[in-house]
């Protein structure tokens, strides 16, 4: 928990990267660098590659060409459990097992701690509970998974996430299932990870809110990254064209000067349909 | 902290007495099992013949030469199914991936009766039943699709279980009623006949399996997330399915080989595992469960059901093993009704 403060976060960076699914290429010639100790937002239409990306950066799947470096260490050369406690995933439809309670799930993000013979310890405890708690979960913490609401569940397995101690957090739409309250709650949680020095890039489908949130926005259409910046420079109208295939105009949040999207109906005129 | 500490001290109570609940049941019918038959012994004549001590030799025959192998091997053939099941299930996250659905116990009991009807020995036959079950858990694996998981995995393996009845529905209809007439009660699964070699093989490959479970328990805890977390968390799932595969293929051959096929114990015992121990994978409990679960059949077939012939104890799991299971299923579905 001290190296968290004291080291910067890693670097991840992808050069010329493509990705496949068997022969259907997905990411063509991705170069991206995320920049330590912020959050990114990955935004893109529907099967633009957001969500193939975000699983190569957690080394999940491997490149058909192309590298993953983290600190300049090709990511998929390096020892799993390294990896493990350097990165976490949080998948779009993560499945927990069977009849599980909330503390044994998250209990188990401290597997890339153990050795093979070395076992839960009570410093583990520590680690469980503060995941909890910064997730607001603690008094969830005797409940059967399969019982919770979608906001608890998902609360539930960003603190699986946090219990595996990553530097850097990868997150496939964690808010999708999630009312605008607990979008927020989520969105601020993550906030605090990253005040405390951590990495976290997430796909987010909500481009007003992931620009509210993010520091750093990356806009994919079709396995190409077509705008990198802040959330002001890369929301424009005409990436809202280019990437989505839709009019749309772009107003200042009157309170943080942040982007906010207001799609267009067909036909331009704003109309009851 | 607190609360997870004693959450954590909860969940090893509920462990110990599950499992000397287990134990305990195991003695008494071990017990029972060794007292009860056409001589019925009492207590002290029981632990005399055991111990082999002087003044008993009558049962000392009765209850180390004949009673005693059946015992265990009933014991061993349960515990061995009981964690084939469970450690198969799993790994592939489904409660229907069990050797005994999927075709692995069919491949055996396929090659198990070639071998049978060939005329060979026990021996031979366990060797074939090894055979077989490796034979089908390959094609499960290479036609299972990339990663061997989920329900095609399942879907082919029932493709494979069907297969390896028509061979062997195949072969029973070339054979001679005699020869027939002894594969088909080997078909359904008997500790009637036990061989201290069976016995000796189920043991040294029940324990080998279970050294290495207890050594990757803890790979096995994070294997039954989804790939994606399982890989996040720094997990080879598809290396760790293959390994439980070969595992779960040897538990089953050699417990098919000895036994036959006992239905519905390496696919019950997981469920009831699960439940007793109220999480996964349970794998200690299953196979407890298996044993004890095998043991009661075969008193029951022995000394309950009535007649002069005694029914193999497959008969008693499997008219058992299918109410558990449509139990399980009924509960299984309130229990969702019953969800927010």
């Amino acid at each position: 928990m001290t190296t968290r403060t004291t080291n910067p976060a890693p670097e991840l960076r992808v050069e010329q990267l493509h990705l496949a699914y068997g022969d259907r290429t997905v990411v063509h010639g991705v170069d991206l660098t995320i920049t330590p100790g912020r959050m990114t937002a990955l935004v893109g239409a529907n099967a633009s590659g957001k969500s193939t990306l975000l699983r190569a950066l957690a080394r999940v799947i491997e490149p058909s060409a192309g590298r993953v470096l983290l600190d300049d260490h090709d990511l998929h050369r390096l020892p799993r459990r390294l990896v493990a406690r350097t990165i976490g995933i949080l998948p779009q439809a993560p499945i927990a097992p069977e009849g599980i309670r909330v503390a044994d799930l998250v209990a188990r993000g401290r597997y890339p701690h153990h050795g093979l013979f070395r076992g839960h310890r009570s410093d583990d405890d520590a680690v469980v509970a503060s995941a909890l708690s910064a997730t607001d979960a603690l008094e969830l913490a005797d409940r059967r998974v399969d019982e919770l609401s979608g906001g608890q569940r998902q609360r539930v397995w960003i603190a699986l996430a946090l219990a595996q101690e990553p530097r850097i957090l990868l997150l496939d739409e964690p808010t999708s299932a999630l009312d605008v309250a607990h979008q927020v709650e989520v969105l601020d949680v993550l906030r605090d990870e990253v005040a405390r020095g951590m990495t976290v890039v997430i796909v987010l489908h909500d481009l007003t809110l992931a620009a509210r949130y993010a520091d750093d926005m990356v806009v994919l259409a079709e396995g190409r990254i077509v705008a990198h910046g802040s959330p002001t420079e890369v929301l424009t109208e005409q990436t809202m064209r280019t990437a989505f295939g839709i009019e749309a105009r772009i107003v200042a949040d009157p309170d943080t000067h942040r982007p906010i999207v207001v799609p267009r109906a067909r036909g331009a005129a704003p109309s009851a349909q | 902290m607190t609360t997870l500490r004693a959450l954590r001290r909860r969940d090893r109570t509920r462990g110990l007495i599950v499992t000397a609940a287990l134990v305990l049941v195991l003695v008494v019918l071990s017990l029972l099992a060794l007292a009860l038959g056409a001589v019925p012994l009492g207590p002290a004549e029981v632990v005399a013949g055991l111990l082999g001590l002087p003044g008993a030799p009558g049962s000392e025959f009765i209850v180390r030469g004949v009673r005693l192998p059946r015992l265990l091997l009933a014991v061993l053939v349960g515990a061995a199914l009981g964690l084939a099941g469970a450690l198969l299930q799993s790994v592939v996250r489904n409660p229907l991936a069990s050797p005994d659905i999927i075709g692995i116990a069919q491949g055996a009991s396929a090659a198990g009766v070639l071998v049978l009807l060939t005329g060979a020995g026990s021996a031979a036959i366990t060797g074939g039943a090894i055979t077989g079950a490796l034979v089908a858990a390959s094609l499960a694996f290479l036609l299972g699709g990339r990663g061997v998981s989920g329900a095609r995995f399942v879907v082919v393996g029932v493709a494979i279980a069907f297969l390896a009845q028509g061979v062997l529905g195949y072969a029973l209809t070339r054979a001679s009623l005699v020869d027939a007439g002894s594969a088909y009660f080997w078909l359904v699964g008997s500790v009637g006949s036990p061989s201290w070699d069976d016995i000796g093989l189920v043991a040294v490959v029940l324990v080998l399996s279970a050294l290495l479970l207890a050594v990757v328990h803890r790979m096995l805890a994070v294997q039954s997330f989804d790939d994606t977390t399982a890989r996040a968390l720094g997990a080879r799932p598809v290396a760790v399915r293959v390994g439980a595969i070969v595992v779960t293929s040897l538990l089953t051959a050699v417990a098919v080989g000895a036994a036959g096929p006992i239905a519905f114990v390496a696919f019950a015992s997981g469920p009831i595992g699960r439940g007793l121990r109220g999480r996964g994978p349970a794998l200690g409990t299953a196979a407890l469960v298996g044993a004890a679960s095998v043991l009661a059949a075969d008193l029951l077939a022995q000394h309950v059901v009535p007649g002069s012939f005694q029914p193999p104890v497959g008969l008693v799991t499997g008219a058992l093993g299918a109410l558990v299971l449509l139990v399980l299923l009924v509960r299984d579905d309130r229990r969702k009704e019953h969800q927010p």
